[in-house]
């Protein structure tokens, strides 16, 4: 059954059983590879992507749920690299392995639509639901108030 | 005979101009490897020059996060004297010309820092002679700067690019003819100790297909592979008929396997368009698993085991000085403890995947996520009956290996399944695959007396390790070494061990191996016997450093790799004192009065030659909830940091790392079968409870060693120490989630 939905700000239709998550029809079928597999239950967040402009874990998002609805993943997050966050990344040198950081930068994203000034605590709430097997946490929380211009502890 | 292999390079022209410098191996004195692939082709070659100014270095080791894909092409940029802005970096295949492409046990780092360096002083000496020979003047009049050869009493200079093609005519000098001494002194490196934005960053925040799990290769399928949850379990039947008619699916089969659990073990594998199909197809399996002998091992039973060994004398004696039981019934002081850590799992984020195509021509192409392909490529061979040259390698950046990527059994799953279906396939596993078929840090029991004089200090030592044997009964798991600190820094000292059973779970090296377990039970019990003595515990520890007994001397097999006891013992204690002292007056240590409910714990470590100590700041509530609320690190690794950026990230990572294990983690066993599977049941550090880190590096006249392991040992004892500090609780058991740590 064709199902159609919102790509990085282009129209899709694809062909895959209701019940397949988001993130399989990302990788396997609309081949963007960015959004990665960690856990399948929605406890690591490596397949952040934005649904309506949301974070939101993939891999607990039927397609059929995201019929209609608008998602960016981390190919649309930018054109070439030049969102705020993805500078801070690789000046601060936040990743170890990197395979999290897709979904890390899609949550931290979310975060500063929501609150462009936030302080660590904010972090800590946007953040947590993220894991990092390489735990590069001190420099993603440095690389966010980077891009967002605060500085650590603020508490605006 | 000795066999001498020894690294020459050879230069040969890039069609379109530059230069392509290899490398080619002599054994006694014959081509071992013939090396150089043809001068178009992009990789094989360390280094390819071309007249566009543009240095491409092949990074030759696998990369798991640990940052050496950025971290030695620095040290050959660094000598080749180019600017970093101008160099690539290119992704070596597995195999020759190329060596010790692995990456475990810290070795990259001290394996190849100077190899490295040489091999671009070598590119530059040959650039010189170019320009020399060019321009009719001696060599030794000309200087390099930023990729430029000058040539200053007559005002000439030439772009590296300008003389690449003219130096692809000039024969390599033999690279170790460039003895240390004739390198760049350190005072004027301008690329090693800069803080050097990994290579792969920009792709990694762009979300670029980039990691085993993101290879496509035309017309492959997508394939799950169920093993038996007991360990090496044949599969009796299976209901393939029903699966294979399921939407997507299309093959499915059983693969016989053998015993090793190391290597292709029995299950069912499932072939179809997507993976999801596959995975969707393996819920609706049904598969009988033949009857296992280790079936009907649990946790419960070790533990059971271990108490009933460790109420009985030793079976093996591991060394023995003094009179450990005469010192204990005259010692002041004793006490006793036993220790146990857990089983844990590597938990890469990425789970374990591996592409493979059988080729019409014959040829087994591989695209592997390992830190081992070379072990790979001689399992796959020796498994599918295919020689190991008609097999190719491509090394694919890891999503983190922690040890978990040393084993290979993925890359002759994949092998298997996709000579099997004829067809390229990428074999993914789920989480709970990756969890339940881990190569598990194996558990440990340690059984400490010791006793201290009227001094304080201590006297003697005794350890029952209660360990496992392996899969086949033989040998002692777990690492522990003869010459583990205390060892020769207490003059009655007796080390025993027992072997629990026969183990039927796979187990492997996990960062830090055997130290990661060994450093927690003898740090905090150290720590046991300085309060036992009245002493600080900081300070206990630089009084038992400089207890160093000349005799007796170390036991057989002093190493520099794992925990192994003390390194050089001419070394370890200067060198551990030296980072004590420096984390004493970086910490505060012994400035500070903490309320109860919060304290300072201590702990040091000696693993893959770097020196560590740690002290970690805790505060528990009435109620046992732990918080770290900073951590400080002193290393010393040697004279120099190639990349301060990459070296405080693995010491941050190592910690949390290490955190994460003391508080939360274990894998237990049920019925010969891992009982946790995913993160819910297995949880990581998070953002919200990672401590800061003040990381210092203390440079000391020794080799320049590496930083994916070391730093990680001391914080489980360290932690542990402060609990006790905080609340008069002392842990002798992980993790911490296990423990009632309510002290009201």
């Amino acid at each position: 059954m064709a199902i159609s939905f919102k790509v990085n700000g282009r129209s899709v239709s694809v062909d895959a059983a209701g019940d397949t998550p988001l993130l399989w029809v990302l990788r396997d079928i609309l081949d963007l590879k960015g959004t990665k597999f960690g856990c399948g239950i929605g406890e690591c967040g490596a397949c952040t992507v934005h649904v309506k402009g949301v974070a939101t874990k993939s891999c607990q998002l039927t397609v059929s749920r995201a019929a209609g609805m608008d998602v960016t993943t981390i190919e649309g997050l930018s054109a070439d690299g030049s969102h705020p966050l993805q500078k801070a990344w690789v000046e601060l040198d936040v990743p170890q392995c990197g395979y999290c950081q897709a979904g890390q930068i899609m949550a931290a994203s979310a975060l500063l639509k929501t609150k462009p000034k936030p302080t660590d605590a904010d972090i800590d709430m946007a953040m947590s639901g993220n894991l990092c097997r390489c735990a590069t946490y001190l420099r993603m929380r440095q690389a966010i108030h980077r891009a967002a211009g605060t500085s650590a502890n603020n508490n605006e | 005979m000795n066999v001498d292999r020894r690294a020459f390079l050879r230069v040969s022209a890039v069609a379109g101009g530059g230069m392509l410098l290899g490398t080619y191996l002599l054994e006694n004195g014959v081509a071992f490897a013939e090396t150089l692939v043809p001068a178009d082709a992009a990789l094989g070659a360390f280094v390819r020059i071309t007249p566009d100014g543009i240095v491409t270095i092949i990074g030759k080791n696998p990369e798991i996060g640990q940052g050496i894909k950025t971290s030695l092409p620095m040290c050959i940029a660094e000598e080749l004297d180019v600017e970093w802005k101008n160099v690539r970096i290119e992704q070596a295949d597995q195999g020759a010309p190329f060596t010790g492409q692995s990456a475990g046990g810290s070795g990259a780092t001290p394996g190849n820092y100077i190899p490295m360096r040489q091999t671009g002083r070598a590119a530059r000496a040959m650039l010189i002679a170019a320009a020399a020979q060019t321009w009719g003047v001696a060599e030794s009049e000309c200087t390099t700067e930023a990729g430029v050869v000058h040539h200053r009493a007559s005002n000439r200079k030439a772009t590296y690019g300008e003389l690449s093609t003219k130096a692809a005519s000039i024969t390599p000098p033999d690279p170790a003819s460039f003895t240390p001494d004739k390198l760049k002194d350190p005072k004027d490196f301008k690329i090693i100790g800069k803080r050097i934005s990994g290579v792969d960053n920009p792709k990694i925040v762009t979300g670029k297909p980039l990691f085993g799990i993101d290879v496509t290769v035309p017309g492959m399928k997508f394939a799950v592979f169920e093993k038996s949850p007991v360990y090496g379990a044949k599969v009796a039947n299976a209901n393939l008929e029903v699966v294979k008619a399921l939407p997507g699916v299309r093959n499915a089969f059983v693969v016989e396997g053998g015993t090793n659990l190391a290597g292709l073990l029995p299950g069912v594998a499932i072939v179809a368009d997507t993976w999801y199909q596959a995975e969707s197809a393996r819920r609706k399996l049904v598969v009988q698993w033949a009857e296992h002998p280790t079936s009907q091992q649990s946790s419960a039973m070790f533990a059971t085991r271990a108490a009933e060994l460790a109420a009985s004398a030793p079976a093996t004696s591991m060394r023995k000085d003094g009179d450990a039981d005469g010192a204990l019934a005259s010692a002041a002081k004793t006490v006793e403890g036993s220790y146990f850590y857990p089983f844990i799992s590597h938990a890469p984020l990425e789970p374990q995947n591996c592409t493979a195509h059988m080729r019409a021509d014959g040829k087994l192409e591989i695209w592997a996520p390992s830190q081992t392909p070379g072990s790979g490529r001689g399992m796959v061979a020796q498994t599918l009956g295919i020689d190991q040259t008609n097999i190719i390698i491509h090394m694919i950046r890891a999503g983190g290996g922690f040890g978990r990527r040393l084993s290979n059994d993925y890359m002759v799953e994949a092998a298997w399944i996709a000579k099997e279906a004829g067809v390229p396939v990428k074999l993914l596993w789920s989480r709970e695959d990756d969890m339940r078929h881990d190569f598990y840090r194996v558990a440990g029991f340690h059984n400490f007396k010791g006793g201290v004089d009227a001094n304080g200090a201590l006297v003697a030592w005794k350890n029952h390790f209660v360990t496992f044997s392996g899969p086949t009964g033989q040998g002692l798991q777990g690492g522990m070494n003869a010459n583990e600190f205390p060892a020769r820094y207490v003059r009655n000292y007796d080390l025993g061990a027992s072997p629990i059973a026969a183990l039927g779970v796979p187990t492997g090296a996990l960062r830090a191996p055997g130290s990661n377990g060994i450093a927690f039970a003898i740090q905090c019990f150290i720590d046991e016997c300085a309060h036992a003595g009245g002493k600080d515990p900081l300070q206990f520890r630089l009084d038992l450093l400089a207890q160093f007994q000349a005799d007796p001397p170390p036991a057989a097999g002093t190493g520099g790799r794992g925990g192994q006891g003390g390194g050089n013992p001419a070394e370890f204690a200067t060198r551990m004192r030296g980072v004590l002292e420096t984390l004493r007056d970086r910490s505060g240590w012994g400035k500070t009065t903490h309320p109860r409910g919060r304290g300072m714990g201590v702990a040091f470590h000696f693993s893959h030659r770097g020196y560590f100590a740690e002290v970690v700041d805790a505060s528990v509530t009435r109620d046992g909830r732990v918080t770290v609320n900073k951590v400080w690190v002193v290393g010393d690794i040697g004279a120099q940091i190639i990349n301060p950026s990459g070296a405080e990230q693995q010491v941050e990572g190592s910690v949390h790392d290490g955190l994460a294990q003391a508080l939360y983690q274990q894998i237990t066993f049920a019925g010969g079968k891992a009982v946790e599977s995913n993160f819910d049941e297995f949880p990581l550090m998070r953002i919200n409870n990672a401590p800061p880190v003040d990381t210092f590096f203390k440079l000391t006249e020794y080799q320049v060693t590496g930083l994916g392991e070391p730093a990680l040992p001391p914080v489980v004892p360290a932690l542990c120490n402060a609990i006790f500090a905080a609340t008069g609780k002392r842990i002798r058991t992980l993790p911490l989630s296990t423990q009632d740590l309510r002290w009201s």
